[in-house]
């Protein structure tokens, strides 16, 4: 937008003002704190005081509550989650003691979890208030449970097209996701969708977990069948009203997190702030008092680990001062209480991406059991969790932002050749497995689309009732994991019939029952109890290897000095600079003369812009011709700074006025009477500069030698950040300009252009 | 099977049965097309989930050592029971005498845990007016 003054309007605003309404930060709707609707970070006035009463071993009163007027979650929590022996010691410790022991490196992580579990959760509440979002972040690097992080990927369709959901599976599985999680938008399509994973989730490698996240009772029922893993969409809520709403108790949740144990089958608990506020009854209290209780419910029944760092109501906790803070705080809190921690990122916070980047940043610098609790390894228009908050878009930036910082973050990156190859083997076998229960049959065109597939848009739509069908059928016939094993060995898959029957070995084993418990590409299991995070300060705790760090490091954007000396070669030989002697000293009044550094048409043939340097001398000496001023040109070897180029060419022109070129295209005007660093025109930006501003320069150069006014130059408009996408290669333009440097004068030379 | 430790994945395989006594060993691929190997044979035995629940007590969880002696007075029941109790724990699915029957055939099929949990609740319930008593 551009105003004139006859159409400013007075009463408007400012044109910046009108900028920012247009940026992607003012869709996001932030609210002032309401404690009244549970919309306050930490500390609501309505969050009770700390307080526990312990009678003969048994707890009567509860942050404020007396036994007679417990809620279910006091009553739970009380009856289940407090070590009354701790307790007496834990409750009597200064909150601000405590928040120290969080950050100090040298109490040791079992002090810290073995007096948490004598607090109630308005105590640890309190104490979470108290710190700073490093400090939190220093607690969570000593406090989660695993040493080694890990990370869980969304993997999921908008058509639950099995074939591709399997293809996405293998290529999660590929760029390092330990678990995966889908779901559907219609539930009857759950069985298969939870087929087409547990096929495709160990193709790649062993030992993936995979789960399909649906109602309660359907979740539960394809785990017993050995069609999931594991399971995490077991909800517990911050108060008694909302808890009910979600059509269960503390206790009902408690006796499914007991029949996932008996069935051998991992399973960790959901929560994250917000729902309760989105469900209109907070209480009042803060986020952070009501997702202390859920993990304080969460550890009393039993469950390993929690989901928790915002989830569905992030976007509640975003829109309220502190917000972020306080999703990492509740990350905190369920390290404290010794649990798995699944810690968000698995929500689109903000249609900023800058935003977004900042709220899940912090967590990866610390690490966490698991980074993301569904990093969205498909399109982020194919989530059918809805948009995560980083998506297959954004692999790649999250890549090279883990080479950035040298955090674990879990991921790789894989030739397009390799996941296109696993893609297939997937689709295939996916679709093998199906033809062999007589679920469908697909085309080899499906399978085809499928293995090049970005998204469910690239593929042939599917029959509207047929995967809903396939479901049913797996429902109806009993079908289990048994099944997948005996079709994929029927049909050649040994390798994956192996590695899906081991994972129901594991069911036997019971060892991934074990908190924060996972399985490594070799089948050992990383959990509290094989893989426990020693964290004590510098140099000690996780630490990636000599050969992660190699990984990290070989992201897609790396060049090699080859690729970017790749159109060096291109243009080799596109002019030749003759030496003819020593260079001479003011041969006319009327010329200007060009000095061009060390490896100018020696090693270096094209400039950063893509321009040859044929093209950028040529311009420059027919400007200088258009102004009838006579041109001459000398290689200054001893320097490849360009000030001393031009200067040193400026003492050798008759008029004075020099132009100095470095190979890569940066260029000036130098005048002799000058400090050597000084210049009358620069161009610092060489990709930018364009054949005519080079015959520009080269005008302006002939000016000043004959006494007359430059034209004014501009450097087109452009915000295109050019460091990034420059600056490597000019480093290694640089080390060619640097080896050619000689001491000595200048040296006459003939520009000669081949035909 | 006492003396093995964890992981029982690294060298307790000859030592682990399911609950139909077939060491996890011998659940191999051969075995599975030799159609030796039924769903019933993939279920994990109650003393291995002990096992597992004194590897958590160690470890320092109580309160998931519980969950995992919960689930060893569970692998008795099948799928369908399992699902049935879940729903009748839930908000305003039973009585008060309905969950007290689920607590005493808990209590006379071994799941003396599970049935404490249920009276519990059953209790819980009832003092926040959530379920009748008849």
């Amino acid at each position: 937008m551009r105003a004139t003054m006859s159409t400013v309007d007075r009463d408007a605003g400012s044109l910046r003002a009108a900028f920012y309404a247009t940026r992607p930060i003012s869709r996001d709707n932030l609210v002032p704190e309401d404690p009244s609707l549970g919309l306050v970070a930490f500390s609501s006035p309505f969050d009770p005081e700390p307080s526990l009463a312990v009678e003969d071993g048994r707890v009567v009163e509860l942050d404020g509550t007396p036994e007679a007027d417990f809620d279910l979650i006091d009553e739970f929590v009380a009856r289940h989650g407090i070590d009354v022996e701790v307790a007496p010691e834990a409750m009597a410790l200064d909150t601000v003691a405590f928040a120290r022991m969080l950050v100090d490196p040298a109490v040791p992580r079992a002090e810290v979890v073995r007096l948490a579990a004598g607090m109630t959760p308005a105590k640890i509440a309190k104490t979470l208030a108290l710190l700073t979002s490093v400090e939190i972040l220093q607690a969570i690097q000593k406090l989660r449970v695993r040493r080694t992080p890990s990370i869980q990927a969304h993997v999921t369709n908008r058509v639950d097209h099995p074939l591709l959901l399997a293809a996405d599976a293998a290529a999660a599985v590929a760029l390092g996701f330990r678990e995966l999680e889908t779901t559907v938008p219609v539930l009857r399509d759950a069985p298969s969708n939870a087929l087409a994973l547990l096929v495709g989730g160990q193709v790649a490698a062993a030992g993936a977990l995979t789960q399909c996240s649906v109602e309660e009772r359907t979740e539960l029922e394809l785990g017993l069948r050995g069609l999931t893993t594991y399971a995490e969409t077991v909800s517990v809520y911050g108060t008694e009203q909302v808890f009910l709403d979600g059509d269960d108790t503390p206790w009902s949740k408690a006796f499914l997190a007991s029949c996932y144990a008996s069935r051998g089958l991992k399973m960790r608990f959901t929560s994250g702030s917000g729902a309760e506020a989105l469900m209109g009854a907070a209480e009042g209290k803060s986020l952070l008092y009501l997702e202390a209780r859920c993990i304080a419910v969460t550890r009393a029944a039993g469950s390993q680990g929690v989901q928790n760092g915002g989830i569905d109501g992030v976007n509640v906790t975003a829109s309220v001062p502190g917000g972020m803070r306080e999703v990492i705080a509740e990350n905190l809190c369920v390290m404290l209480h010794d649990l798995e921690s699944c810690s968000g990122n698995d929500t689109l916070m903000s249609s900023s991406d800058l935003r977004r980047v900042a709220h899940t940043l912090p967590l990866l610098l610390a690490g966490a059991d698991f980074l993301f609790s569904g990093f969205g390894s498909i399109p982020a228009y194919d989530n059918a969790f809805g948009p995560s908050n980083l998506n297959a878009e954004d692999i790649d930036d999250y890549l090279v932002i883990q080479r950035d910082w040298g955090f674990e973050g879990a991921l790789r990156a894989r030739d397009d050749a390799e996941l296109l190859a696993l893609r297939r083997r997937a689709a295939e076998a996916c679709r093998a497995v199906y033809e062999e229960l007589e679920l469908a049959r697909f085309s080899d065109e499906d399978v085809d689309a499928c293995v090049v597939a970005h998204g469910s848009l690239d593929v042939p739509e599917l029959a509207p009732d047929l995967v809903p069908a396939i479901g049913e059928r797996i429902m109806e016939t009993g079908l289990t994991a048994l099944d997948a094993v005996r079709a994929l060995a029927a049909r050649g898959y040994e390798t994956e019939a192996e590695r899906v029957l081991e994972m129901l070995r594991q069911r036997l084993l019971g060892d991934f029952l074990q908190t924060a418990a996972i399985f490594d590409e070799g089948m050992h299991v990383l959990s509290a109890l094989t893989d426990p995070n020693d964290y004590a300060g510098p140099g000690t705790g996780y630490r990636m290897s000599a050969g992660r760090r190699a990984e990290v490091a070989s992201v897609r954007q790396v060049w090699q000095r080859t690729d970017l000396l790749a159109d060096q070669t291109a243009a080799a030989g596109c002019v030749r600079l003759a030496e003819v002697g020593p260079a001479r000293s003011r041969v006319r009044p009327d010329e200007v003369v060009v000095g061009v550094s060390p490896a100018f048409a020696v090693e270096i043939w094209a400039a950063l812009g893509g321009l040859t340097v044929a093209e950028v001398l040529r311009q420059v000496l027919a400007g200088i011709e258009e102004e009838g001023v006579a041109s001459r040109i000398v290689r200054v070897g001893h320097s490849i700074d360009l000030g001393a180029i031009g200067w040193a060419a400026a003492r050798l022109s008759g008029s004075g006025v020099s132009v100095g070129l470095q190979a890569k295209g940066t260029a000036l005007i130098h005048r002799a009477d000058l400090p050597p660093l000084a210049n009358l025109e620069l161009f610092s930006i060489a990709p930018r500069v364009t054949p005519e501003l080079y015959r520009g320069l080269g005008r302006n150069a002939a000016r000043f030698a004959r006494g007359a006014a430059p034209e004014p130059l501009l450097l087109p408009e452009s915000s295109e950040p050019l460091g990034p996408k420059y600056h490597a290669r000019v480093v290694q333009l640089v080390a060619l300009e640097r080896r050619l440097v000689r001491p000595g004068d200048p040296v006459e030379v003939e520009a000669q252009w081949p035909a | 099977m006492a003396g093995l430790t964890y992981p029982l994945s690294d060298g307790s395989r000859e030592s682990v049965s399911t609950t139909t006594g077939r060491r996890v060993a011998d659940v191999t691929l051969a075995a599975v097309l030799a159609g030796e190997i039924g769903p019933a044979d993939l279920r994990i035995s109650p003393a291995t989930l002990r096992l597992q629940a004194g590897f958590a007590e160690a470890g320092g969880n109580r309160q998931l050592a519980e969950n995992l002696r919960r689930g060893a007075e569970l692998t008795a029941f099948t799928d369908d029971e399992l699902l049935a109790f879940y729903e009748r724990l839930r908000p305003g699915r039973s009585t008060a005498a309905e969950l007290e029957e689920l607590a005493h055939s808990l209590d006379e099929r071994g799941a003396g845990s599970c049935a404490g949990l249920v009276r519990e609740a059953c209790a819980a319930y009832l003092r926040r007016g959530l379920i009748e008593a008849e």
